[in-house]
């Protein structure tokens, strides 16, 4: 059995959100950047359970990116994983990048492909499907469970208001969120024995993108907050009602 | 040359996003001076036809049991031979637990374009230009599509339900339908709620009030405003409340109407899930909570002491007390 998990790089999550170049790049000074939260915690921990349950299964981690993501998947692997594979090119859309990956994946004959739900910067949600339409396999998105039954997945997957419980035959791709795994340190003999794991570099597949980013804007500032005086909560509901109209 | 709208249902009930599907995509239509189509999967019980007081003018409905639970491959297949026939041009989805299934796999396969949770309509005086979220509601882009075919998924509760007059056509799809490969074999839904995820209004609790214990809190006043309750990353850490409650970086991201936080600090990570929300009120103890700066409205106050205050404020407004 083998597995790929799909790893971004993110700014971290309190990074400051501000662009250059006329608004068209974000600001990359001083920011602190890190393995994308749901692929690290829930994609890639989960492969390491299943992998912890499992012995024989080989697991592997794919990234699109320059040298520069190198620290984010030496960071991944110390928490597991057999080997990574960069693909040297940066993200152009979404569709460049899930071309890569699938590229990749057919290349390594998976039976799962794990992602992240979205990434915290783009917020697409894209990647997972755009990869299983090029592999031409089932995709599962959202799913807060993962359990194996031989070759097949046992998933469930958020819906509004619950979730559905299904079974797919392997191979599946699959975009995971918080429930699938819980968050893990890596420890020191993860940290030193990655160091020596095994990350290939191969070069991009020529694809053409289909978006580009014009430019990015912030949101309007808050107007700042309406206090309300604590011994008279019934103001806050007339503001609701009157002014904002929201009940 | 149309816009092609998905209309997402479940239960064959069609879901409240793909009402804000159709608004959109039928605004979208008249931007480009063309006419604005649906496409429905699996059996329904709702009436198709009276969806073209939405500004849909055609349905395209390929009743075919083997569609009555979700299979991304499947249905995006299916869309496609719609797409196809229709000649679509630009096709609309929610943004939802469904659309993040389907408009990825669609835009793969007919290397279209697209923009995942859009938040406004398309500029398109030069060009195709859409805005959407990005940095977890912290900045917007401006995206511009290139290819023929255009995808947009728009977010919940950024565009708003428009109802005018109108009947629309609803003609079978003859569509090739493949076996689903995924198995649904159990759906557990919260009955008797509403899901947080569509919900207009939520109330959320945080690590301010002290014990599971005291949600009745919470739930009351959830309970009069017609609600969903949800609750900070802590709170479901610790199990006071279900995981699926959870809104934030980490869990669910809303962007309801109305949020109203309750002895949540207002953390970084928790603010990038809500947001989004139309209107935030903060009701905290402390006056250093972060989270009041991020607030509409805000009561310094104990929680204990304010919120059955506001409960009964809010019922008598609804002549419920």
């Amino acid at each position: 059995m083998k597995i790929l998990v799909c790893i971004s790089k993110t700014p971290d999550t309190t990074a400051k959100i501000a662009f250059t170049d006329n608004n068209t790049k974000f600001a990359e000074a001083g920011v602190q950047w890190i393995i994308n939260p749901y692929d690290e915690w829930y994609a890639l921990v989960r492969a390491i359970e299943l992998k912890e349950k499992d012995p024989s299964i080989v697991l592997h981690l794919v990234t699109v990116g320059g040298a520069d993501t190198e620290p984010i998947i030496r960071k991944a692997l110390a928490l597991g994983g057999d080997e990574a594979i960069r693909v040297n090119a940066d993200s152009r859309d979404s569709f460049y990048v899930a071309s890569q990956i699938a590229h990749v994946a057919k290349e390594g004959g998976y039976d799962l492909v794990f992602t992240g739900r979205e990434t915290i910067d783009y917020n697409g949600s894209s990647i997972g499907g755009m990869v299983a339409e090029l592999l031409d396999q089932p995709y599962i998105p959202l799913a807060v469970k993962f359990e194996l039954n031989g070759t097949t997945a046992i998933i469930n997957r958020e819906i509004e208001g619950g979730e559905e419980v299904c079974e797919v035959p392997l191979p599946v791709v699959v975009s995971c969120q918080k429930g699938m795994a819980e968050q893990r340190i890596p420890n020191m003999k993860g940290i030193m024995g990655a160091r020596t794991k095994p990350l290939k570099v191969v070069e991009p597949v020529a694809v053409d993108t289909l978006t580009s980013i014009v430019g990015f804007e912030l949101p309007p500032a808050k107007a700042g907050v309406k206090l309300v005086p604590a011994d008279n909560p019934a103001e806050l509901v007339r503001l609701l009602h009157e002014e904002a109209k929201v009940i | 040359m149309s816009v092609l709208i998905f209309i997402d249902q479940a239960d064959g009930h069609v879901k409240k996003a793909a009402y804000e599907a159709m608004s959109y995509g039928a605004a979208v239509a008249a931007q480009l001076g063309t006419s604005a189509e649906g496409v429905v999967l699996g059996p329904v019980s709702d009436d198709l036809a009276a969806l073209g007081k939405y500004g849909v003018k055609k349905i395209h409905h390929v009743n075919n049991p083997a569609l009555d639970h979700f299979d991304a491959q499947v249905f995006t297949k299916v869309i496609a031979q719609v797409v196809e026939s229709t000649g679509a041009q630009v096709v609309v989805f929610s943004n939802n637990v469904d659309g993040k299934g389907i408009a990825p796999r669609l835009a793969a396969r007919l290397k279209a374009g697209l923009v995942p949770g859009a938040v406004s309509l398309p500029e398109t005086g030069n060009g195709f230009v859409v805005k959407k979220n990005v940095f977890s509601g912290k900045a917007f882009a401006n995206i511009a599509v290139n290819s023929p075919i255009k995808i947009i998924s728009v977010n919940p509760n950024s565009y708003p339900v428009k109802e005018g007059e109108g009947t629309a056509e609803v003609a079978a799809f003859n569509a090739t339908v493949d076996a689903p490969k995924v198995k649904v074999t159990a759906t557990n839904k919260v009955t008797g709620e509403v899901p947080l995820s569509e919900a207009e209004i939520v109330v959320s609790g945080g690590r301010g009030l002290k014990g599971p214990e005291n949600w009745g809190l919470v739930e009351d006043l959830a309970k009069a405003l017609g609600a969903a309750t949800a609750c900070s990353r802590p709170v479901a850490d610790v199990h006071w409340r279900p995981h699926h409650e959870h809104v934030g970086q980490t869990g669910l991201a809303i962007a309801p109407n109305l949020y109203i936080a309750i002895g949540i600090s207002g953390a970084i990570q928790h603010l990038a899930g809500v947001n989004r929300s139309k209107v935030i009120v903060v009701i905290n103890k402390d006056p250093e909570a972060p989270f009041f700066k991020a607030a509409d409205y805000g009561i310094v106050g104990d929680a204990f002491e304010v919120v059955p205050k506001i409960t009964e404020a809010v019922k008598k407004l609804k002549g419920m007390a």
